[in-house]
């Protein structure tokens, strides 16, 4: 019976061609310009890790003395002594201390002029906390930390630039003033967005030198930037000291009860130094954000991206709209015919399930050159100028949708003028005949 | 000819189905229409942001330090530098500084009157350059004088120093001194001593293009101070009238002569003012276009609707017209028949698409912060339609106009 049908819709289509090509083109371009923008929303609001995100927090306390602007949140970072503090406290399963600073590297030996790429100091957590993939060697232990070893982790990308890919374990890096001994070098790591760093571009790249927070805090002094300050600091190279926000935490902790101590941990926290004069507010501003919730709160997937995935599928209710109507014209041009078919025999659910598969069939078709459209549409978001643009392709999971939404639309499209058409009286369209 | 409205509605009242989903299309486009065409003005507007900026003829070259000196000897070199770029024959003027206007962001301070003040003023982008700096980026002085050369400090790496003299823009000298005659007054800017306003230039445009931006739009201070700061800097040079290609050229070989320690970046350490213009705005002119292309194919799409079911209605009635013209209509009889009924469709859907046009500007100033429509986008949005659904009418309703009295007479 469906071979049948789908006979029939083929002879149908072509019998109005022009009507046909209208009808496709509406749902492909409909279909191509929702699927551009959703795929890029779906593509930015990815699980950095999945299957680890819940267990990964970012502990958020506002040192701000006094709070300008009546902001309601605190700021994504910390000054110094309360990052410290926290994680002196030791109150996680793991945890990561971080900041991020400009330095300029080279080889020891090499007269070529440095380099100057972003450093990441952080401990040495930061690696099995956020499944950091190592092409050779490792991180650095605790016990570097600890005694501020001049180690380093590089990146895949820097590997390439100065050593040719080879492995590098054991090389000596001039970072700024200092030697360090490179103890593993990363495979290619791209984290999308770049979840660890709360102020950096969102689909940023990566980090290219990794080193420990005690030993960067003495080879790169005077380089760190700070996010912002409520008090020009006294000299600007000394940040430890100053009222400004430049370093951040994440931890890991692996049961809700353990998330319960480390938020009531960090209240605390905030309460003393609100009591001591040191904050001006205390746990009101206290936050203690899990990895999904804090992107979703920073607003990973930006307002542009977003409002484009809302005209889209707009556009795409309005070609529903319009392939609606075209069958309903369609349908209804054919009552003639249809009476017929009602005359000898065929019942209304057959009338109904030839108009659908007919529907069926266009929207096949409009999926066909949407996924098209749609390719089109990302090499488009590709040449643009945004960070994310390298991450526009088109995965299994999505070329799926394409399709499912192509038909779902058109059946949905189908289904009024097909119960129209169904409800066709055949003794007065065989009368008119 | 009179125009019957009464038949017209008495049709259209046995083809409820298609009407409604055409009056539904019709206001669905209306209201994305409206309001892309709203994003599109919006996002123009921001395009042409005035700088201040002599945009033809200045360049700026980032000029970062590939050795670690010691502050006197990077300030020795900036001179050095400056010397040089000013003697070469296609620049007027050069200057150090620590970013420029339309940078995409950069320094500010909050500003405020008296150092014991909590909640500052206002914000202020803040610019360091020495007494070439006006000069070179081409502003205005308004009020006031320049800085004098024995006024210009020194700042090494990560000091902080607060200078007794400062420059503002007209916006920021409004918005603090609001009754006029800033010259004199002084404030602070995040620092425990004062700055002395002793000159006011018309228009210099923040580093920052943000939303954040917006609330402090051209309040800009500059201070006098030539950065020596042992990671780099920025140079600006301002060619001479026509000699920006020639000058862009001379710059980096000229500083390379005076020393090659240093890195200018190949791919946008020099860069003019189109250049960082057409970067700084790149967002807002992807926005734009899209929301065109959206535009376009959306009419496109609602003509092609139009045109779609008036012709099936036409082939519909194709008897009755036939009739009607057998009982005295004429040709554009049929044809008013036919545009009048694409006039209320329309109509009804304009109406209904004003309401939705305003619903989803108000969904997007709660959610996107933008800002809110004006009326004239409406406007233009119903002609649009009015008239494209009377275009798209047009060739289904010249056909109808051409059937023949004798269609009356077949088989009816």
């Amino acid at each position: 019976m469906f071979a049948y049908y789908l006979d029939l819709a083929l002879r149908s289509l072509k019998r109005n061609r022009v009507l046909t090509a209208l009808m496709v083109l509406a749902i492909a371009v409909g279909i191509g310009a929702c699927m551009t923008t959703l795929t890029v929303v779906h593509l930015l609001s990815g699980d950095p890790l999945p299957g680890k995100s819940s267990t990964l927090f970012f502990p958020q306390v506002d040192p701000e003395n006094p709070v300008v602007g009546g902001s309601t949140e605190p700021r994504p970072a910390m000054d110094y002594r309360s990052a410290m503090d926290l994680w002196n406290a030791h109150r996680a399963d793991r945890q990561a201390i971080i900041t991020s600073s400009p330095v300029k590297v080279r080889l020891p030996d090499s007269g070529q002029p440095p380099l100057l790429p972003s450093m990441l100091s952080t401990s040495a957590d930061f690696f099995p906390m956020f499944d950091v993939p190592f092409q050779y060697g490792s991180g650095w232990s605790a016990d570097d930390d600890a005694h501020h070893a001049r180690v380093a982790v590089i990146s895949a990308d820097l590997n390439q630039k100065l050593f040719g890919g080879a492995n590098s374990v054991g090389r000596i890096l001039r970072v700024r003033d200092a030697d360090m001994r490179i103890v593993g070098v990363l495979k290619p790591w791209r984290p999308t967005p770049l979840f660890y760093d709360p102020w950096s571009q969102n689909f940023s790249k990566s980090e290219d030198v990794f080193a420990p927070f005690t030993s960067s805090m003495e080879i790169n002094k005077g380089n760190f930037q700070a996010y912002t300050c409520w008090h020009v600091p006294p000299s600007m190279g000394d940040l430890q000291n100053a009222d400004c926000v430049w370093v951040w935490l994440w931890v890991e902790l692996d049961s809700p009860a353990k998330v319960r101590d480390y938020a009531r941990f960090l209240d605390d926290y905030a309460n003393t130094q609100k009591s001591l004069g040191r904050f001006a507010v205390g746990s009101e501003h206290a936050r203690l954000r899990d990895l999904m919730t804090w992107l979703t709160y920073r607003g990973q997937v930006p307002g542009d991206v977003r409002l484009q995935a809302w005209l889209a599928s707009a556009f795409l209710v309005i070609c529903l709209f319009n392939a609606v109507g075209l069958l309903l014209a369609k349908f209804l041009r054919r009552s003639g015919e249809i009476g017929v078919r009602r005359a000898l025999g065929a019942s209304r659910g057959a009338i109904f399930a030839q108009c659908l598969v007919e529907a069926g069939l266009i929207g096949l078709l409009g999926g066909g050159f949407g996924w098209l459209l749609t390719l089109f549409g990302l090499w488009l978001v590709r040449q643009q100028p945004v960070d994310y643009a390298h991450l526009a392709h088109l995965d299994t999971a999505m070329f799926l949708v394409t399709f499912v939404l192509a038909v779902g639309t058109s059946l949905l499209a189908g289904l009024i003028p097909a119960l129209r058409a169904s409800r066709v009286v055949p003794g007065w369209q065989l009368k008119a005949l | 000819m009179t125009i019957q409205i009464k038949p017209v509605l008495t049709a259209l009242r046995r083809h409820k189905a298609g009407t409604v989903l055409i009056t539904l299309q019709i206001a669905l486009t209306l209201a994305i229409v409206c309001n892309a065409l709203f994003i599109i003005h919006a996002r123009l507007a921001n395009l042409g942001e005035a700088s201040g900026v002599d945009e033809s003829s200045v360049f700026v070259i980032r000029n970062q330090w590939a050795a670690e000196w010691p502050t006197a000897q990077v300030d020795a070199q900036v001179q050095a530098d400056l010397l040089a770029l000013r003697q070469l024959p296609a620049v007027r003027d050069a200057t150090p500084a620590n970013g420029y206007p339309l940078q995409g962001g950069g320094w500010d301070n909050f500003v405020t009157l008296t150092p014991e003040q909590t909640q500052p003023v206002t914000d202020s982008a803040v610019y360091l350059g020495d007494e070439h700096f006006i000069d070179t980026l081409g502003l205005k002085l308004v009020a006031g004088r320049n800085f004098r050369p024995d006024e210009v400090m020194v700042m090494g790496t990560q000091q902080a120093i607060t200078p007794s003299t400062v420059i503002v823009s007209q916006a920021l000298a409004d918005r603090l001194f609001p009754d006029g005659n800033a010259l004199g007054k002084s404030f602070y800017a995040m620092g425990a001593t004062p700055s002395t306003i002793i000159g006011v230039v018309d228009t210099l445009h923040r580093q920052g293009v943000s939303q954040w931006n917006k609330a402090f739009t051209g309040q800009s201070l500059i201070w006098p101070i030539r950065s020596a700061d042992s990671r780099g800097l920025y140079y600006i040079v301002r060619a001479k009238p026509g000699q920006l290609a020639a000058a862009m050229r001379e710059a980096p070989k000229a500083l390379y002569a005076q020393s090659r320690l240093r890195i200018i970046d190949a791919k946008d350490g020099l860069q003019d003012y189109a250049t960082i213009r057409h970067k700084v705005f790149d967002s807002d002119r992807g926005m734009a276009i899209l929301m065109g292309i959206i535009c376009a194919v959306l009419l496109a799409i609602t003509a092609a609707g139009i045109v779609g079911l008036t012709s099936f209605w036409v082939g519909q009635r194709r008897k009755q017209i036939g009739v009607r013209r057998a009982l005295g209509a004429r040709q554009r009889d049929i044809l008013a028949y036919f545009l009048t009924e694409n006039f209320l469709i329309s109509a009804a859907g304009v109406a209904l698409g004003v309401v939705l046009a305003y619903a989803f500007n108000l969904w997007t100033v709660t959610r996107f912060a933008l800002d809110h429509m004006s009326l004239a986008y409406v406007g233009v949005g119903v002609i649009v339609l009015l008239l494209l659904g009377q275009g798209a009418v047009l060739a289904p309703a010249l056909r109808a106009s051409r059937v023949s009295p004798v269609e009356a007479t077949r088989s009816v």
